[in-house]
């Protein structure tokens, strides 16, 4: 048996989804629906001569996590870029509408995104999945429940996945998490080399990385890029959880328009942060986790309910 | 067929439905006994970004915030989200992810939603419009595709060719209105040759919050795990099986 305090510590950036699920729950605590014995694979993947993964990349079951009942999903984001397949997707799909229905569930999920968006061998029916995710996940919250989205993985969550880390109730993401629609390369390849340099590190980071997310309020908790430091996290923002109603979309329109308004002409993040009341901004990108999270939590626009 | 020509057919008794230079479109039309529907969309094939997605979201916020049961028409024919830097950088997937709620919403409050494809719908764009309604129309002629086939080739190193050989076996990963009808996504194909706006009073009957693409695309034969994986996870969830 592994040490708990050495797990607590080992980064999450690096697991695999499997060890994030146990490194996030109570020891001991979890229990696999559809587990990879039984072999639900994708039937789509043969077709293109690629292997198949024995859980199509998507990990699904219940725990604990600090003695909370919580449903989870973990994407793994090195079996095809953690996409959304027919297959994939489906269990996130029964696992939300599964709490969605059943009130003697655990009314908490946590969604363990590390994606690239929709499978493209599988392009349709992946798109579908997101489609079909996002509609539960609204019907779940409106029915009380808390979906909680955790980014910190080397695919981050792009495409589909983006939009479902938006629709979920809270955003937990690391340094190292990225959250987006298109990624830098797809943008590059398409828009040219001006319009997004995808090599440029700093500029990915400052655009995409969990630093921006926390400070203009695409994420609601920043955590230190651990086991432990997810489950912090994650506790922090299940605290308060914000309900899907008309006064949190009314919210959201503001916030969004708001943000806009304000920082839709800025070049760059370091202007943006600047807008934000971030005395020395240029600071960000050295700031430890610790100063970051001290520092979002100051500012008024990352600090809100309107998701 | 041209927008004009579609508002023309859905509402005979009259309509106020623009469209901006942007390519948003925004208003109301009248149905039947002259009761409201309320029209969004993108026209033109043009890219949704930050800035597009606010009036059409507020739009909807608008149609909730009166109360009612009034319907709500996406009309669209989009390229996809915008690529922009910039876009990113103020959290694009929170702009779009904000539309989808608002529509989905809308549809748990009892305002039913209908979408319109009528030219290209694609990725993000696709989710946050009209994949998020309860009903999703497919006029003839409209070209929904997730990923175009010459990108798909690129990213699976598979010939072209070889890619038009595998769509006629599977609807699964190929762009087209008739694999996105087989695979529950498009629920209705519309007939031309029909008035729009029984056919548009006819899928409002039917249409509900109730998500059942899964089962249409099981039906259909085009996608048959969905169901069938989201069904077994709810039994292991909840101890019946």
């Amino acid at each position: 048996m592994e040490d708990t305090a050495s797990r607590g510590k080992s980064g999450w950036f690096d697991a695999t989804a499997r060890q994030r699920v146990t490194g996030l729950l109570d020891p001991g605590s979890f229990t696999e629906f559809i587990g990879p014995s039984e072999r639900v694979q994708s039937p789509h993947l043969k077709m293109f001569d690629l292997p198949s993964a024995f859980d199509d990349g998507v990990i699904i079951g219940r725990g604990k996590l600090k003695g909370k009942d919580v449903l989870i999903a973990a994407q793994e984001g090195q079996f095809m870029g953690g996409t959304f397949g027919e297959v994939s997707g489906a269990k996130m799909l029964g696992l939300v509408r599964a709490a969605r229905d059943h009130k003697e569930l655990p009314q908490t999920v946590l969604l363990l995104l590390d994606s690239g968006g929709v499978r493209l061998q599988e392009a349709n029916a992946g798109e579908l999945a997101v489609a079909e995710l996002m509609r539960a996940i609204v019907q779940a919250r409106c029915a009380g429940v808390a979906v909680i989205a955790l980014v910190g993985g080397k695919s981050g969550a792009f495409g589909g996945a983006g939009l479902t880390a938006a629709t979920c109730s809270r955003i937990v993401i690391s340094e190292q998490g990225r959250i987006g629609v298109s990624g830098p390369e797809v943008i590059e390849t398409n828009k040219g080399v001006e319009e997004f340099d995808a090599q440029d590190k700093a500029l990915v980071w400052s655009t995409d990385g969990g630093k921006n997310r926390r400070l203009i309020g695409g994420a609601d908790a920043f955590a230190e890029d651990s086991m432990d430091g997810f489950r912090a996290a994650a506790e922090t923002v299940l605290a308060k959880v914000p309900s899907l109603d008309l006064k949190t979309m009314q919210a959201e329109q503001e916030r969004l328009t708001s943000r806009q308004q304000r920082l839709g002409a800025c070049d760059d993040a370091v202007s943006m942060w600047r807008i934000l009341g971030i005395k020395d901004p240029a600071a960000v990108r050295d700031m430890d986790g610790k100063d970051l999270t001290a520092l979002a939590n100051g500012i008024k626009e990352a600090n809100h309910d309107a998701r | 067929m041209m927008l004009d020509e579609i508002l023309k057919g859905l509402f005979p008794l009259g309509h106020d439905v623009k469209t901006s230079a942007a390519g948003l479109i925004t208003g109301t039309g009248k149905r039947k006994q002259g009761v409201p529907i309320a029209v969004i969309g993108v026209a033109n094939g043009a890219a949704l970004g930050t800035a597009g997605v606010l009036p059409l979201a507020e739009e909807v916020l608008k149609v909730v915030a009166k109360g009612g049961d009034t319907p709500i028409l996406v009309i669209v024919d989009t390229q996809g989200q915008l690529m922009a830097r910039r876009d990113e950088m103020i959290g694009l997937n929170e702009y779009l992810a904000h539309l989808a709620k608002c529509l989905l919403f809308a549809s748990q409050l009892g305002h039913r939603t209908i979408g319109l494809e009528y030219g290209k719908a694609a990725a993000g764009a696709f989710l946050a419009t009209a994949l998020a309604t309860d009903c999703l129309v497919g006029l003839p002629g409209a070209e929904p595709s997730v990923m175009d086939l010459p990108s798909m080739a690129r990213v699976t190193k598979l010939p072209e060719e070889k890619l038009k050989e595998l769509a006629k076996t599977t609807p699964v990963f190929a762009p087209g209105l008739d694999h996105m009808f087989q695979m529950g996504a498009v629920a209705e194909i519309w007939d031309l040759k029909k008035p729009l706006d029984e056919q548009l009073e006819q899928t409002l009957r039917n249409a509900s919050s109730t998500d059942t693409r899964d089962e249409l695309g099981a039906q259909r034969k085009g996608r048959l795990m969905t169901a069938v994986v989201a069904k077994r996870v709810i039994a292991e969830a909840t101890g019946q099986r």
